[in-house]
């Protein structure tokens, strides 16, 4: 049963990145750990901060292919 | 005991790769040898599969250890500037996913299907010995260059290693092939939809649905992915139900039944609106929709592949293969290897390879399995576009993919014309595919799309539905490429808009404020105007546009491919590891070869099909002797079609241009570095502590 989970988990963090959203506990996660007195975006912040920055077009990324 | 375990397991291994070997060759000997009788589809498949395995085994392997020397114990840049967001280490199976759907796109989806004109043999020979020698080589390499350099773009990456100007040049490339490629595709989706109403009808449905996913996630239920993808799914899917009554129905059917020239303008004030809307709103949850309808489609066409196990209709070679074919113009070198970009080798990939990706790597010892790996699956899809587009009645295909110049508006002088090249087919046989996939006509439906998608929907009916579904499957696969070509035409205008903008800004820096609404209105309209020119003149181009610009963004995608192979090369001298460069140099020669000659000939060969220059001299004669020469009705239609193919011809100049600059800089770059006597490469974070490392 817990393999299923996390073969599931596995399939979903995927198919976010996919879509240029990273894994939102790695990044709770990184916070805690690395900034601890800064404050920590909620997931819905995460995932807006996250759009932008996928097609921000000042950072010359490559949305796309052929 | 442990010793005998270890020897016999040894054995078992060398055993089983002896087997993949062997069955490859086999399997491939079927492919090439086999003459006059249909073969199965399975022993394309299987051939890839087998190279493919072998390949990444030992060639692969072979660049990471030996020529590029991957270290297991450098820290990544996702370590070295973890933030959870941009730079997060990452299981490489999720990031396989990522890298993959990020590279996937149309074009290994449309060239295998327009070289099938030559047959499947030499098309199939190309992506498989392209992917391995030069696509997988450079997406790898690129990617492990970029890695050691905290991720920067190929842009960066060539400035800082072979210089300013060289950098300049590279960007300007990048510049003119997003143009030819927004084009290009665009021009895709608008040979598709003509005249089409359920197809139109369902496209259009996309907008809409978009919007509404857009504000679902932002307002209803924020940041929820997959809610707000299903609930598009399912309307994108009951739009295409619905499609079907749209065009039965005279009535609704005339609301969605475009021409070629309003279906461009569409797609280019389309393409102006999504560049200036806020992502959110239409953007995003487009790219959202294609991106999983995208995977999930070619993970589908693969299964039903194994399983249906169709029979390929198209001999292995055809008498197209010197030149004449009614698909594109030129002979098998180099145009074969010009109109088959993507799925060998693309230098797109090269920007992919060198933006997220390597800033999400867990350790470099998975270049490998990303950049190498992933890019053999992209082979993988194109090699199923190939067989699409051979199951399918060779006059069928021929019937789909001449322009109208050729075979004519009906389907009885379309029979004629393509039995006389000897391809037998009824004009029956014709218009009984056109009422099966629910089409008024299928004939010169050009672009590559219409006829993949006739492909899909033969083998996908063959799974489930039989005849009956085949409309429903022809237009499901219209809509899923159409859908991502539209994603792309969306997100490139806007990177065309920055690199625009950017480029305008280096001489007037106001108008480098990218958050400023005027210079985006400015910026936008500048990205569309450039795109936009290619996509009308392509649409009335006599002779499908495809035919024109096809070649045109080849030339521009191998250009791409050349200089990032140039780049690699560079780095590798400055590396010290100039033995082992054959590696890149070898498929840079054979692109740069490829890429020069394809351009010079589209520029100065004395046949008009091909030439630029000798087809605008022989509208030119006819004009100056008072004549008009179809498609032109007009004296100022043949003064625009003599202006259209000078523009052409500069833009191919100006890609041949481009090569020879870079590698003019190449060459310097590798004589500098043989030059010092200490490796010069730039590379970033510390080196290995321990020496060794372990397994790769």
């Amino acid at each position: 049963m817990s393999d299923i989970r996390s073969i599931l988990d596995f399939v979903v963090q995927t198919a976010r990145l996919m879509v240029g959203v990273p894994d939102y506990q790695t990044y709770v996660e990184h916070r805690r750990m690395h900034h601890p007195e800064e404050p920590v975006m909620t997931y819905e912040a995460f995932f807006r901060e996250r759009q932008n920055a996928r097609y921000a077009v000042d950072k010359g990324r490559f949305r796309g292919c052929c | 005991m442990s010793t005998t375990i270890g020897i016999s397991s040894a054995i078992r291994t060398k055993l089983l790769w002896a087997g993949v070997i062997s069955l490859g060759t086999g399997a491939l000997g079927v492919v090439a040898l086999s003459r006059g009788e249909s073969i199965n589809a399975a022993w394309l498949v299987i051939a890839a599969v087998c190279i493919y395995c072998v390949a990444y085994r030992f060639y692969g392997l072979y660049i990471v250890r030996k020529v590029l020397r991957v270290d297991p114990t450098r820290q990544t840049p996702a370590y070295r500037h973890n933030d959870g967001l941009d730079y997060v280490p990452t299981n490489r199976y999720v990031l396989f996913g990522h890298h993959f759907a990020a590279i996937a796109g149309a074009g290994p989806l449309v060239g295998p299907v327009l070289a099938a004109q030559m047959g499947y043999l030499p098309g199939t020979l190309w992506i498989l010995v392209g992917v391995v020698f030069a696509g997988a080589v450079q997406d790898l390499t690129v990617l492990f260059l970029s890695t050691r350099r905290d991720g920067k773009t190929l842009g960066e990456m060539v400035r800082s290693e072979m210089g300013p100007v060289a950098g300049g040049v590279a960007l300007i490339g990048v510049m003119l092939i997003m143009i030819i490629l927004l084009a290009v595709l665009a021009l895709v989706v608008v040979k598709a939809l003509v005249a089409s109403p359920w197809g139109t009808f369902t496209v259009f449905c996309t907008i809409p649905i978009a919007l509404l996913m857009g504000v679902y996630s932002r307002f209803i239920r924020p940041a929820r992915i997959a809610e707000m993808s299903l609930i598009g799914f399912v309307l994108l899917l009951a739009a295409l139900f619905y499609g079907r009554t749209v065009s039965e129905s005279p009535a609704l059917a005339a609301f969605f039944n475009f021409r070629g020239e309003t279906l461009a303008l569409m797609i280019i004030s389309y393409g102006f609106c999504a560049s200036v809307l806020p992502v959110w709103l239409l953007l995003a949850p487009r790219d959202y929709l294609s991106t999983f309808l995208k995977i999930g489609t070619i993970v589908l066409l693969a299964i039903s592949i194994v399983l249906v196990r169709p029979d390929l209709k198209m001999p292995a070679l055809t008498r197209f293969v010197d030149g004449t074919g009614p698909v594109f113009s030129g002979a098998l070198f180099p145009f074969l290897f010009i109109t088959i970009a993507c799925g060998a080798v693309s230098g797109f990939h090269s920007l992919i390879s060198s933006g997220t990706t390597p800033k999400m790597l867990e350790n470099e010892n998975q270049v490998r399995f990303i950049g190498y790996g992933a890019m053999l699956m992209e082979s993988f899809v194109a090699i199923m576009a190939m067989i699409g587009a051979c199951v399918m009645e060779p006059g069928v295909y021929f019937a789909m993919n001449s322009p109208a110049a050729l075979i004519g508006t009906n389907v009885t002088q379309a029979a004629q014309v393509i039995s006389g090249w000897g391809t037998t087919i009824t004009p029956d046989q014709i218009s009984q595919i056109a009422r099966d996939v629910g089409e008024s006509t299928v004939l010169s439906r050009t672009g590559g799309a219409p006829t993949l998608a006739v492909g899909m929907a033969t083998i996908l009916s063959n799974l489930l539905g039989g005849r009956a579904l085949m409309g429903i499957w022809y237009h499901f696969a219209i809509l899923f490429e159409a859908l991502f070509i539209l994603t792309t035409v969306d997100a490139g205008t806007r990177v065309l808009r920055f690199m625009i903008q950017d480029l305008i800004g280096s001489v007037i820096p106001a108008f480098k404020a990218t958050k400023s609404w005027t210079n985006n209105l400015i910026g936008s309209a500048l990205a569309v105007v450039a795109w936009g020119y290619f996509l009308y003149q392509g649409v009335i181009d006599p002779l499908g546009g495809i035919n024109t610009l096809w070649p045109l963004f080849g030339i521009s995608n191998q250009m791409l491919a050349g200089i990032a192979l140039t780049l690699c090369t560079v780095v590798l001298f400055k590396m010290k590891r100039q033995y082992h460069a054959w590696v890149t140099i070898l498929p840079a020669i054979w692109l740069l070869v490829c890429t020069l000659t394809a351009g010079l000939q589209k520029v100065f060969s004395i046949d008009p099909a091909i030439g630029f220059v000798s087809h605008a001299g022989k509208f030119g004669d006819a004009l100056s002797g008072g004549k008009i020469l179809a498609p032109a009705k007009t004296i100022a239609e043949m003064q625009r079609i003599i202006f259209n193919d000078y523009v052409d011809a500069t833009m191919s100049i100006l890609f041949v241009a481009v090569v020879v600059a870079v590698v003019i800089y190449g060459l310097i770059g590798i004589r500098k570095a043989l030059s010092n006597p200490n490796a010069t490469a730039v590379e970033f974070g510390a080196a290995a502590v321990a020496a060794g490392g372990g397994h790769v």
